[in-house]
């Protein structure tokens, strides 16, 4: 339910990175959502093509790429990818794991246009 | 024309980020303690809080920010209790953010030592949402049920202590405190736990001592 106060954030970004580029308009906004982030692709997805409108991303497209959960055990080094529930090391069992990947929303890449012509 | 690819690489709640880790930074120098306690609607917070008033009443100083949709009725209960509190309404909003809380920080009295946030009742929302809060608390109340932890991961993962709150239900509801707390170590090992409840006055001393011990190593720099 938070998603429309995380597109906000996002539009401020894009607002910013479009006067420092001085860009006409934004057209793809590719996005890495994780899978511990308490963010839902499709509501992300809504909330963008709501606020989109008449913005300078207002015919930009949103890509969500998903990013599954990592972890690293601090014991015994493994390092394994999976899903809530128990954080335990699969290798040793032990339960002194380090979250490294899936719990932040980042904007990767945007694809902008400008007036002026391209860049020698 | 000219298109154009722009590396971003920018936390959305990078912000938010930013504005608690100042708020953080403000209320360490200040040697406040701020809590943010985190559960669903109804699982005991501001009677917890109401209770913990009670607690400190004479020997701490304490304030509360208030964290709901709509109402002052929160607020006017902690008052109630002779403790400065803020009511943050949120319209609509389903979590407390940084900015909001930055905003009343200036009214906060700064001879203070505990500075409770009571976030807007939601299991889910307000776990990605720092505060600027030395501690994190998640309560879990019987009604609910002790199979919560694995359903809401994200808060208890996110949290420093765990408040089964509310245990004087037990005899009449299906809820085992030691399953609900070996459920939320599994997600979050080193989870303190605190068997409570605020109407019977149940565990209350041990959850104000915990705060008390927390304030110590936050002013002796050890936080």
């Amino acid at each position: 339910m938070h998603e429309l106060s995380l597109v906000a954030s996002l539009f401020e970004i894009l607002e910013e990175k479009a006067r420092e580029h001085r860009a006409v308009r934004i057209t793809m906004v590719r996005l890495k959502v994780g899978e511990l982030s308490c963010a839902v692709p499709e509501l992300l997805e809504s909330a963008f093509e709501t606020y989109k409108k008449e913005t300078i991303a207002g015919g930009a497209r949103l890509v969500i790429e998903e990013v599954p959960v990592r972890f690293r055990c601090r014991d015994c080094g493994a390092d394994r990818a999976g899903k809530e529930g128990t954080f335990a090391c699969p290798s040793c069992g032990g339960r002194n794991v380090e979250l490294l990947e899936g719990r932040d929303i980042v904007i990767e890449r945007i694809e902008l246009e400008t007036d002026g012509p391209p860049a020698a | 024309m000219t298109e154009k690819e722009v590396i971003v690489l920018r936390d959305l709640l990078g912000t938010n980020k930013q504005v608690a880790a100042e708020i953080r930074k403000e209320l360490r120098s200040r040697g406040i303690l701020a809590v943010n306690l985190l559960s669903s609607p109804g699982s005991g917070k501001t009677t917890l809080l109401e209770a913990l008033a009670e607690r400190y009443r004479g020997r701490f100083r304490m304030a509360v920010i208030e964290g709901d949709i709509e109402t002052e009725r929160d607020a006017e209960r902690i008052r109630a209790k002779g403790v400065p509190a803020w009511q943050i309404t949120t319209g609509g909003a389903c979590h407390l953010e940084a900015r909001m809380v930055g905003k009343v920080l200036g009214g906060v009295p700064a001879d203070l030592d505990f500075l409770f946030i009571e976030n807007v009742g939601n299991l889910v929302c307000p776990a990605s949402f720092d505060l600027g809060e030395e501690l994190r608390c998640v309560l879990l109340s019987a009604p609910e049920g002790d199979d919560k932890p694995k359903k809401y991961p994200q808060a208890f993962l996110t949290a420093d202590a765990l408040l089964l709150t509310k245990l004087d239900l037990v005899p009449h509801v299906p809820f085992d405190p030691a399953k609900a707390a070996e459920e939320a170590l599994s997600i979050k090992p080193g989870l303190r736990v605190f068997p409570v409840s605020a109407l019977r006055g149940q565990g209350v001393d041990e959850l104000a001592g915990y705060f008390v011990e927390a304030l110590g190593r936050l002013r002796s720099g050890r936080a």
